[in-house]
């Protein structure tokens, strides 16, 4: 009897151990493909986890769906942001023609670009739905430049992971991972629809990428970081949004 | 005297019930509470509040943008109920798909829910039928064994309802489509995913309230005992 329970007791041990060390490896193998998002921790970590890992793995490379000229919605709806504030309604007053979007973090050369300096980059347009999390949607034509080729004009460093991009608006700030961040159809979008980006969708500069919700597509942006650990900033939870309940990955 | 039981529901079958039993309540409460942030619905691609809705929920908003005609707006709880909608779905989906896989190799919906060939003609489908209506607390063998109503109802619950669920929620996922844009073409559209996904909800909660009743006709506690322990009475001790 005793026997039995020893040897029990060493195999209950042994399958533990391995167990335990089989998740720990499964861990570190998934951190280090970039399958764990930043808000992991918390009751709900392990279904965000699944959901990030799970598009990583299957939807790294994939395109959002494109429509037609004729799809694009004649009503958007340009979504309530809190006030502008002194300094955009002083730079909308020069028509934005000091508008800077700084670059730095990991780069070689860090920089600040004009708006007419970013319209005068290679542009990219994209026909795209943005949908917001509370279900409503629209189609929308969306031109900029992608962000990938910023990224290269400074010289992100090989070892990067995430950017970080804030907006005009304090304590409004988001991160992406490289595979979004080189994603073709990810831009800086200042313009819509064949003319200026308006004012109430973002202008003049927002993000769009169109395959997450619409709160990662964040308006009025200043600044990027680029960077290898989202810990250093804020709560370190990856952006504003988990900060505030929501998740960080928006792709569901 | 002395109470005889035996097995009447299987491990797999008890544990992936109450899986699904708690995961389907947590989608239905944190779904509940995303609608209520947008309780308009659409046909098509697109619909946002300057188009007009198929039909809308006549309830308060979370969102003031949201035309309601009431005068107040209710607070913003999408955070946690997102959060928790797709956690509960992949514990709803790894359950079913456990159930599903297990079910088939040990011959599960084919002895308990596959009715017999007999039992689906008009005559013996109207006779069920006509029990039902009458609300009859079923014979002493129906512990033992599904009618033919409740064994189509469940198949039509596991095999067609909870896949079309399943496949409108990814179908509104803009990463999900990016990959398979044909999970929301065919259904016409990312707003029209979202309006099955809501009538689908309404015909898993009739089942819910419909099967929780029958529960309750046919004895709650023995029913719910052999749900849980696994043990039902031998049916001659039943009286």
């Amino acid at each position: 009897m005793s026997k039995l329970s020893r040897r029990q007791l060493i195999t209950t041990g042994l399958a533990a151990t391995a167990g335990a060390s089989g998740l720990v490896v499964a861990a570190r193998l998934a951190d280090r493909y970039g399958l764990i998002p930043p808000d992991f921790g918390g009751i709900y970590g392990p279904g965000e986890t699944l959901t990030y890992a799970a598009q990583r793995l299957l939807t790294r490379h994939s395109l959002a769906r494109e429509f037609s000229q004729r799809q694009i919605s004649r009503d958007p709806f340009a979504n309530e942001v809190a006030p502008l504030g002194e300094e955009f309604h002083r730079l909308q007053q020069g028509a934005f023609s000091d508008w800077l979007l700084t670059v730095d973090g990991m780069v070689t050369r860090p920089a600040s670009f004009s708006l007419a300096e970013l319209k005068s980059f290679p542009r990219r347009s994209h026909i795209t739905m943005i949908q917001c999390e509370e279900g409503w949607s629209y189609i929308g034509e969306w031109t900029g430049v992608p962000l990938s080729h910023v990224l290269e004009l400074v010289g992100a460093l090989p070892q990067v992971r995430y950017v970080v991009y804030r907006s005009i608006q304090p304590d409004w700030w988001e991160s992406i991972d490289m595979a979004d961040a080189l994603h073709p159809q990810t831009l800086l979008a200042h313009g819509m629809n064949g003319s200026e980006l308006p004012v109430r969708f973002g202008g003049p500069l927002r993000l769009r990428l169109p395959r997450q919700l619409g709160y990662k597509s964040v308006k009025y942006l200043t600044r990027l970081t680029i960077t290898d650990n989202l810990k250093q900033f804020g709560k370190g939870l990856g952006s504003a949004s988990p900060e505030g309940g929501y998740a960080w990955y928006a792709g569901i | 005297m002395a109470e005889t039981l035996r097995l009447r529901h299987s491990f797999l079958v008890r544990v992936t019930h109450w899986l699904t039993t708690f995961s389907f309540l947590a989608l239905l409460v944190s779904g509940s509470e995303i609608v209520v942030s947008h309780p308009r619905f659409y046909w098509g691609e697109t619909g946002n509040v300057n188009t007009p809705a198929l039909f809308t929920i006549p309830i308060a908003s979370s969102r003031a943008a949201v035309p309601t005609g009431y005068g107040y707006v209710l607070p913003d709880q999408n955070g946690w109920s997102r959060y928790l909608h797709f956690q509960s779905a992949w514990v709803l989906i790894m359950t079913g798909l456990l159930y599903v896989a297990v079910g088939f190799s040990q011959g599960h919906f084919r002895q308990n829910l596959l009715p017999a060939l007999s039992d689906v003609s008009v005559t013996r489908l109207a006779i069920s039928i006509a029990q039902h209506l009458r609300f009859a607390r079923p014979g002493a063998e129906e512990a033992w064994s599904y009618n033919v109503l409740q064994r189509m109802a469940y198949l039509l619950i596991i095999f067609v309802l909870f896949p079309l669920i399943i496949w409108t929620g990814l179908a509104m996922s803009p990463s999900f489509v990016s990959a398979i844009p044909a999970a929301v073409n065919v259904l016409g559209g990312q707003q029209s995913a979202r309006t099955l996904h809501f009538f689908l909800t309404g015909a898993l909660v009739i089942f819910l309230l419909v099967h929780v009743f029958m529960v309750v006709l046919a004895g709650f506690r023995s029913r719910v005992r052999a749900m849980i322990t696994g043990r039902a009475s031998e049916p001659l001790e039943r009286v």
